[in-house]
């Protein structure tokens, strides 16, 4: 009977312990943001928080997959950059060869580091650092180190600045990609495999399951995702930028921890990690508001020592319940 | 995923032998075709001015490199090795400005202004090694963590403005010189002589090697397993503020949002070219020195040669690659 009740109340698991704590802090940020701003929940507040932050959301769901195989993407932030010049450049052409193009930039640069990872067998950080460098490069050398700007006659400019049934395209589009994710990571049994191979991938090897085609596929996924973001960059800021990006590798990185993934591997949710993303994304939010009024004052430099921070503080709490979970 | 490799070694036997060949070769092979193509194509390539601006831009990253080789040979990584440069790089300057301590004699600021920026990075290098030893968290996200913050607090104790500076005494790590030789240049060569000697001749040297071959063998022989990590962090941390002074002085300013950026990856290439194992267990000095200086040239044969700055980092990208992909393989057989 006690066990029965505990197992329904205590959370059993580090991931569980992490999910229920995020969804918590959310839900607290928002009531005390509620409570203190005037227009926090306002029409406009929340259709532009939706709109700017789909991006990272999109991004952090691709971290979440590769982190769950035990992986890690250092390269989503200048590949999404990437993506977005080539978008940019396509813009005249229509809307749909801009997606279409900056969607394809993602995924070329996902599958190489894929080839990279699974062929080469390089470790995923390196492999993705080297794509860091070659994106940035490349996306440089596209845009002639300067930003270019969208065409705004063939409508590819709607895709990150219009609405749909009152909300914006960019968080449409989040949250299809993101209920697709649900379903493949808790449906079906590819999904189940990804979780595998982060458990071990020597034995999910063993078990019969096409690793390299698994993980292949993960880094291709976390690619074309990051391009998904650039165009939406591209589109929603009239431009593609090569300069973007820097560091949003680690927006996503930290969603995905706050989200209970653990950096190891083998667990993970695709639930948690938007509400990682969300949460994230609502402390800057706060922390913008708070600027307005005038308490404290942050230049934006503070954003990356909070950034920072936050990635800290989780991690130091995953290390704490992975080693209470081990101890017998 | 070792045994799949086993049963098809047979017919690749012709290929180790060009693997081991380069891994053993490779860079040293790189770094002298290199040189033959440089004379042969780049104008002006035989200068002293060439040399010394070579030997002047590479002392930098050998320095970070020599930090990053220990820390690596643990089976660690430290990402954070810019921003800790961009930390010691902004502080110094406000120390002998006078920003920060209420002391008016220069003599002595100058000397705290060498001083403090080291043991500043020191203390944020201990930071990294506590989180990974203390706190078993993974190198790549513990120092991920000053990567971001790091930078960040460069950038919040001087607003991102830029520090411009001319104070001759500082500056000498940069552009003084010591018998015709810069002083980076002795630095340089200093810090790679005590950290072979370390690696070569020292206790902690092997028992570094010994955690990267083998942890728990280590933790089992008796190694202090979590001090020769710290260990290996402070000092990577305390290179790291050594080159962050160096770039200030040389630039005679100090900008938090340039300063040490993306030395990480100049660094982690020049070990990965260098030849040690980037999974630990190995910790080459020599070869790490021989990397940064492969690096260097090609970004300078790049450079001289028309090729845009994009460019090179396209190039230097896949040289990383090929460079960790020949170490691995040749480990393998």
């Amino acid at each position: 009977m006690l066990k029965t009740l505990s197992r329904l109340f205590i959370p059993k698991s580090s991931g569980d312990y992490a999910r229920l704590g995020v969804l918590l802090a959310l839900a607290g940020l928002i009531l005390f943001g509620a409570l203190r701003y005037d227009n926090f929940l306002s029409q406009f507040n929340i259709l532009s928080f939706l709109r700017y932050n789909s991006m990272f959301a999109l991004i952090a769901l691709g971290m979440a997959f590769v982190i769950i195989t035990g992986g890690i993407d250092l390269s989503v932030g200048a590949v999404a950059a990437m993506s977005s010049v080539v978008a940019a450049y396509l813009s005249p052409y229509g809307w749909l060869p801009g997606l279409a193009g900056g969607m394809a930039a993602g995924l070329v640069a996902g599958a190489i580091n894929g080839v990279i990872v699974t062929r080469l067998r390089i470790q995923p950080f390196i492999a993705t650092l080297a794509m860091m460098l070659a994106a940035y490069g490349t996306a440089l050398l596209l845009a002639n180190n300067q930003s270019v700007s969208v065409s705004y006659d063939t409508g590819f400019t709607t895709i990150g600045q219009d609405d749909f049934l009152g909300f914006p395209i960019p968080a449409w589009i989040a949250a299809f990609v993101y209920v697709l994710g649900w379903v493949f990571l808790e449906r079906l049994p590819t999904g189940r495999h990804v979780l595998a191979i982060g458990d071990g991938e020597a034995t999910a090897n063993l078990m019969g399951l096409k690793v390299e085609r698994t993980l292949f596929a993960v880094y291709a996924l976390s690619g074309l995702l990051a391009g998904l973001a650039g165009v939406i960059l591209a589109s929603q800021f009239g431009a593609g930028q090569p300069t973007e990006g820097v560091g949003w590798e680690l927006f996503a990185i930290a969603s995905v921890v706050v989200g209970g993934t653990l950096l190891t591997g083998g667990s993970g949710s695709v639930g948690a990690t938007l509400a990682g993303a969300l949460l994230l994304a609502m402390v800057f939010n706060i922390l913008n508001f708070e600027n307005g009024l005038g308490w404290i004052s942050l230049s934006a430099y503070w954003q990356s020592v909070i950034r920072g921070a936050f990635l800290l503080i989780v991690v130091v709490l995953q290390a704490r319940l992975m080693k209470k979970t081990e101890a017998p | 995923m070792t045994t799949i490799d086993t049963s098809a070694a047979p017919e690749r036997a012709a290929r180790p032998n060009v693997v081991r060949f380069l891994s053993r070769y490779g860079t040293f092979a790189a770094f002298v075709a290199l040189l033959l193509f440089n004379i042969a194509v780049t104008p002006n390539f035989l200068s002293w001015q060439t040399l010394n601006v070579n030997l002047t831009q590479v002392a930098t990253i050998v320095i970070v490199a020599v930090g990053m080789t220990l820390v690596i040979a643990t089976g660690g990584i430290d990402l954070s090795v810019g921003s800790l440069m961009a930390i010691a790089g902004a502080a110094a300057p406000m120390i002998f400005m006078g920003k920060l301590l209420p002391i008016d004699n220069m003599g002595v600021l100058i000397i705290l202004s060498f001083i403090l920026p080291v043991l500043l990075a020191m203390a944020f290098g201990w930071f990294n090694g506590f989180l990974v030893a203390r706190l078993s968290i993974q190198p790549i996200v513990a120092t991920l963590v000053l990567f971001i913050a790091g930078r960040g607090l460069a950038q919040v104790a001087t607003n991102g403005n830029l520090q411009v500076f001319k104070n001759p005494d500082f500056q000498f790590i940069a552009m003084g010189r010591i018998a015709g030789i810069p002083a980076q240049v002795i630095i340089m060569i200093v810090v790679v002589a005590l950290a072979y000697c370390l690696v070569r001749y020292s206790v902690i040297g092997r028992q570094i090697i010994a955690v990267g071959g083998n942890e728990k063998a280590a933790r089992l022989t008796g190694v202090p397993v979590r001090r020769v990590k710290t260990f290996v962090y402070v000092v990577s941390g305390a290179l790291a503020g050594v080159a962050g002074l160096i770039v200030v002085a040389r630039n005679s300013a100090s900008d938090a949002n340039l300063v040490g950026l993306g030395m990480e990856l100049d660094a982690i290439a020049a070990v990965a070219v260098g030849g040690s194992l980037l999974t630990g267990g190995r910790a080459n000095i020599i070869g790490t020195v021989l990397g940064a200086f492969v690096i260097q040239l090609v970004r300078y044969t790049l450079l001289a040669n028309g090729v845009p700055d994009a460019a090179a980092l396209i190039v230097k990208a896949g040289l990383i690659i090929v460079a960790v992909f020949i170490q691995q393989r040749a480990d393998k057989v």
